[in-house]
């Protein structure tokens, strides 16, 4: 055993000498790899760059065309197809809030499912592969298959964004989940709390919070989702928008999209608003 | 009351966190588990409610064997035990009267305490456990907008909610300062008495163990190597708990000045009582 830890001696703290000089270690210690590396990454970034082939002709031709719809920003014209951007935004809209509601439905049983901490392996991997499923399908394929097994129209894309929803949704509240303070979830436990009591207790009272403003969150993206996905038949105002693009009525593009950016911006304003007060 | 026979726990990573430990205590005992960081006394107390799992070894609360429930049983006997943490471990969301009606888990069905109807006798005795603990007004307050000490409090009244025979308390003053740390001693102490309660509290601080605590247990590193009153608590004791150190001039001895004395006339006599 040693003995009672023992000081320095403060008299003889003058007589060492202590360096004057300090630089934070790097990330990659070995210097000749450190530079490969940037050498490598400089010499792809060329090597990229000079691959890219650029058509100046088609692009001179692109610019014009380009200006025009920017033409169309400063006059929008929101009157001649109203009554098709109105149905379409109101489709959006529905499709938008429908798909979110039931989408948050799922995904918080699918969550709890795939949160490591509290469920068995097999719901674990189960879950994670309906997650996994869903996150690697873009909303555009999902919407394709969607508009091929059940027509062009709206249920298309209610369908689709539900899916996206589940897999967003249910990730992020299955890492919340692992991510709780473990000494509240032990505490309920030691009362004699059963499995839904300390779910209940344990979880639910920390991860709501987080699983309001993700869902919020989820509605805005699902509105622009939605704006997207019209455009290869899913219904919304995306379709409206693909048609007024292709009979080159700039004018009401630019009507419909300043539509969507205000619309964005309200929900994320109150979204933002709400997941303040939530917390 | 509680007896616990050759209890060992080694975790999957190959840690003997307790090796053969027996002991026994009597209704209404409060002992003091001491010891290192890392002797075990977490993992001892948590072994009796279960919340880990013993390796080998027997327990028995009265005349039921712990070791033995499946988890039916184990629930029933959780309710029986009441448990005060370190972190005060309160669901920080919930308002002080829910974290006080969650003691009451083990006895409500779980479509009550989901929509929050708890029987009005749990309520009321809710309330009388707050005015015990002296948060009457706090009732509807979020459990993270109170203090460290309130927090405590809280957590002493959930564990009397469920009208256990037995407190579980796992360094109850780590995180609070030394006024407080005293004043959650000496409640714990009070309601012990009040209600026949035995307990075993896990306490880091060995002033505090000696002046609030009936009998002491030092734990190094699995093994109990003290098993006697707090006077025992000699400087030779102390290496054989936490190694060596110069414990005659380290505040935890010299301290028995007048500052040292409980603050509350009253407090003496009742250590003494019992």
């Amino acid at each position: 055993m040693s003995g009672p830890a023992v000081l320095p001696d403060p008299a003889s703290e003058g007589a060492r000498r202590y360096p004057r000089h300090w630089r934070r270690p790097p990330l990659i210690s070995d210097g000749r790899l450190r530079w490969a590396i940037y050498a490598g990454v400089l010499l792809y970034l060329v090597v990229g760059i000079g691959a890219v082939e650029v058509n100046w002709g088609r692009l001179s031709e692109g610019w014009e065309r380009g200006l025009r719809f920017l033409g169309g920003f400063v006059e929008p014209d929101f009157i001649s197809r109203w009554d098709d951007i109105r149905a379409g935004l109101i489709e959006s809209l529905t499709m938008t809030l429908t798909a979110t509601v039931v989408g948050v439905l799922i995904s918080i049983p699918v969550g709890i499912g795939a949160a490591r901490n509290i469920a068995p392996s097999p719901v674990y991997l189960a879950c994670r592969a309906l997650i996994a499923l869903s996150r690697s399908l873009q909303e555009i394929i999902v919407a394709i298959l969607f508009v091929a097994m059940v027509g062009f129209g709206p249920l298309a894309g209610f369908l689709t964004l539900a899916f996206a929803t589940i897999g967003f949704l249910a990730k992020l509240l299955a890492e919340d989940i692992e991510d709780i303070d473990a000494a509240q979830v032990e505490a309920i436990r030691a009362t004699g709390a059963g499995w839904w009591q300390v779910l209940d207790y344990g979880i639910r009272s920390q991860v709501t919070p987080r699983l309001i403003g993700l869902s919020l969150y989820r509605l805005d993206i699902n509105f622009r989702e939605s704006a997207v996905i019209g455009i290869v038949g899913a219904g919304g105002v995306g379709a409206t928008l693909n048609t007024a693009l292709d009979r080159y009525e700039y004018d009401s593009a630019a009507a419909i999209l300043i539509l969507i950016i205000a619309i964005v911006l309200v929900t994320e304003y109150v979204s933002g608003w709400v997941r303040a007060r939530v917390q | 009351m509680l007896r616990l026979e050759s209890l060992t726990k080694r975790y999957l990573t190959g840690d003997l966190a307790l090796a053969d430990v027996s002991f026994e205590i009597p209704a209404g005992q409060v002992v003091g588990l001491i010891g290192p960081s890392g002797a075990g006394k977490s993992t001892l107390i948590r072994c009796v409610n279960r919340l880990v799992e013993p390796t080998s070894g027997r327990i028995w609360l009265g005349d039921l064997e712990l070791t033995r429930l499946g988890r039916r049983g184990l629930r029933r006997a959780r309710r029986r035990m009441g448990m005060i943490f370190q972190e005060y471990a309160l669901v920080e969301r919930l308002t002080v009267m829910e974290n006080l009606l969650s003691g009451r888990l083990g006895y409500v069905s779980f479509w009550s305490s989901l929509i929050r109807r708890f029987p009005p006798a749990d309520i009321e005795n809710a309330f009388r456990l707050l005015d015990r603990v002296g948060l009457t007004e706090q009732a509807d307050k979020r459990a993270d907008a109170l203090s460290g000490g309130q927090r405590q409090r809280v957590g002493i009244a959930r564990a009397l909610a469920q009208e256990p025979e037995i407190l579980l308390v796992d360094e109850p003053t780590a995180s609070l300062d030394p006024k407080t740390s005293r004043q959650i001693m000496r409640l714990l102490r009070e309601v012990c008495a009040e209600r026949g309660l035995a307990a075993v509290v896990n306490i880091h601080d060995v002033v505090l163990a000696r002046e609030f605590m009936m009998r002491i247990v030092g734990l190094r590193a699995g093994a109990i190597v003290y098993d006697g009153g707090p006077d025992g608590l000699t400087p030779a004791v102390l290496t054989e708990i936490y190694g060596e150190e110069d414990w005659t001039a380290s505040s935890d001895l010299s301290d028995t000045g007048p500052s040292a004395r409980p603050v509350v006339p009253g407090a003496d006599e009742l250590v003494g009582a019992l």
